[in-house]
């Protein structure tokens, strides 16, 4: 029987493995991110989140994406990666 | 540079009357010092007694692009500077500068075809061509493994059965188009991939397109990698919508789609498989999977493949294409974010007023009859409701224009709470008069079956610049 060769469809990806960023022990000293995506009803729920993270005295930083149907433009996702140390996105519907 | 030395060349196959008939003028010019060169297509013992280059292969009638035997070349420094096809003594005297060429043959006589005129030769030809240059990472298949089956091991089916991409079959899909394999299409979401026509061309063997759709499925595809059309948004939301595929102008009747009877629905190839293809092409290229990516919470089955063209000959209306700005002899694919068709029934208004009214009561209802603005709508009109705005002479214009004043919503009837309903709009657009659409946000074709007083309307997902607009492409070569 010869040999039935097929050609690969897909994107012939190989991902690369990156190690999730260490989680701090405590936020104690970070800078809070909270990315609003642009979904009814986030800034409610992020406003709240703020509300409770300063009163603990840390310093909150927040971000919104133009739109939810869109990923994240890559300008904003870098000022987020440089200006804080985590970040909490707000998926609300 | 020709694969011929300069000087007269003359392709024959001993098959062509034509060509038996005129091998004596070679011998006579082959004798006046003339330096000729023979090539046979098919007996490299034909013409007798002369020296013949043996293309039994092709190659060189290929290089040469020929249609006809005998063909007459002159070339010079590698070039070719003309040529005669079949016989005829004049223009044979006037190629050649000879007097009396041909003493006693007929005055003229067609050639026949060349061999790589026929289909088989030249397909075959296509293939030996292209195969080498295809750069697709080999998958060898066990001896026990069936070929079918592997394809689903692998996950690059969309849960139905695939054509197996084999090489010969990926490279014959590549004659359907004058793009080269390595040509980048599009960028592909989620992976944001670069996608070549080769694996257009993999994906659409597999959705079983023959390779004449393949420059409709190119086009399909650089269409949904636009950022206005958001494929990656349209694959990523809980909501039904995935893209749907309206074909317009001479292609799609080219490619033998159905704008009729039954032209949503399942039975025509080119139909099924150039909306399937783009499907494939977002799951393999672009790595966007159900239950991954994909997160609807219920889908639809139009997201295996929705695609149909407009029945432009029968409709009372500029067709789609040409309301976007295209000229009616070019051909188009658009893709619209949309759910499944649902159905509007109207066997009794023969009055244009009425029909729109039903139309508008049931574009209406499109998400929830108390969302407005954020949710395109395409409404496809069938033949026989057509003919209610024919009759009239209502334009497709008018028919946007009367639907749009019906379609403005009181908000007192929109707002949450309103009608004992929580879902609706917020309460600071009670007093506002809204439309059930953006501006530009229906669009209108026709399609459909001759018998029916039906038509059908395919509701959208968000729309505008920060949701999916509606993306018009010219299907190329």
């Amino acid at each position: 029987m010869s040999q039935r060769v097929l050609l690969d469809p897909t994107g012939e990806l190989a991902p690369t493995t990156r190690a999730r960023a260490a989680r701090p022990a405590s936020l104690d000293g970070k800078v809070v991110g909270l990315l609003d995506i642009a979904k009814a009803r986030g800034n409610v729920f992020l406003d709240r989140v703020e509300e409770q993270l300063a009163g603990r005295g840390l310093t909150v930083k927040r971000f919104a994406k133009p739109t939810f149907t869109k990923p994240a433009p890559i300008d904003l996702r870098h000022e987020i990666a440089t200006q804080c140390d985590v970040v909490i996105e707000a998926l609300a519907d | 540079m020709l694969p011929v030395p300069d000087g007269l060349v003359a392709v024959v196959k001993r098959d062509c009357p034509t060509c038996n008939l005129v091998a004596p003028v070679l011998a006579e010019l082959a004798r006046d010092d003339e330096k000729v060169t023979v090539v046979s297509q098919d007996d490299p013992s034909f013409p007798d007694g002369m020296t013949v280059v043996d293309d039994r292969d092709l190659d060189v009638s290929f290089a040469l692009d020929l249609d006809t035997v005998p063909t007459l070349l002159r070339v010079e420094n590698g070039d070719e500077i003309g040529r005669v096809v079949g016989w005829s003594r004049d223009t044979w005297q006037e190629f050649t500068g000879r007097d009396a060429l041909g003493d006693g043959l007929p005055e003229h006589r067609p050639g026949c075809a060349s061999r790589t005129q026929d289909p088989a030769i030249a397909e075959a030809h296509a293939v030996a061509q292209i195969t080498p240059r295809l750069r697709s990472r080999t998958v060898t298949l066990g001896s026990d493994e069936d070929d079918a089956e592997a394809c689903f091991a692998r996950g690059w089916t969309d849960g139905l059965p695939v054509v197996p991409p084999t090489p010969e079959r990926v490279a014959r899909m590549l004659i359907g188009t004058t793009r080269a394999p390595e040509d980048v299409v599009a960028v592909v979401p989620p992976d944001l991939v670069e996608c070549t026509v080769e694996k257009v061309a993999a994906n659409a063997v597999m959705a079983g397109c023959r390779p004449e759709y393949l420059p409709i499925v190119l086009a399909t595809v650089e269409a949904a990698c636009t950022d206005e059309f958001n494929m990656h948004g349209l694959l990523a939301t809980t909501w039904f919508a995935g893209p749907v595929v309206v074909v317009n102008g001479p292609a799609a009747r080219a490619v033998g789609m159905n704008s009729g009877v039954n032209a949503m629905g399942q039975g025509n190839r080119a139909n099924a498989s150039i909306g399937r293809a783009l499907q494939l092409v977002v799951r393999n290229v672009g790595g966007g999977r159900p239950g991954e990516i994909d997160r609807a919470t219920l889908g639809q089955p139009g997201k295996y493949t929705f695609c149909f063209a407009e029945d432009e000959a029968g409709s009372p209306w500029e067709p789609l294409h040409v309301e976007r700005g295209f000229g009616r002899d070019t051909s188009t694919v658009t893709l619209f974010a949309g759910e499944g068709p649902r159905g509007i029934i109207d066997q009794l208004s023969r009055e244009p007023e009425s029909l729109a009214r039903s139309f508008a009561w049931c574009l209406r209802t499109t998400t929830h009859p108390k969302i407005a603005i954020a949710f395109d709508a395409m409404l496809v009109v069938s033949p026989e409701h057509a003919r209610v705005f024919r009759e009239a002479g209502w334009t497709k214009a008018r028919l946007h224009e009367e639907l749009n004043a019906l379609l403005q919503l009181d908000g007192k009837d929109m707002v949450r709470g309103a009608g004992g309903i929580a879902e609706g709009l917020p309460e600071v657009l009670a007093d506002a008069t809204l439309p059930k659409f953006r501006d530009g946000g229906l669009l209108i074709v026709h399609a459909g079956g001759g018998a029916g007083l039906f038509s059908a309307i395919i509701g959208g997902w968000a729309s505008g610049a920060g949701g999916s607009q509606a993306v018009t492409r010219e299907v190329g070569t």
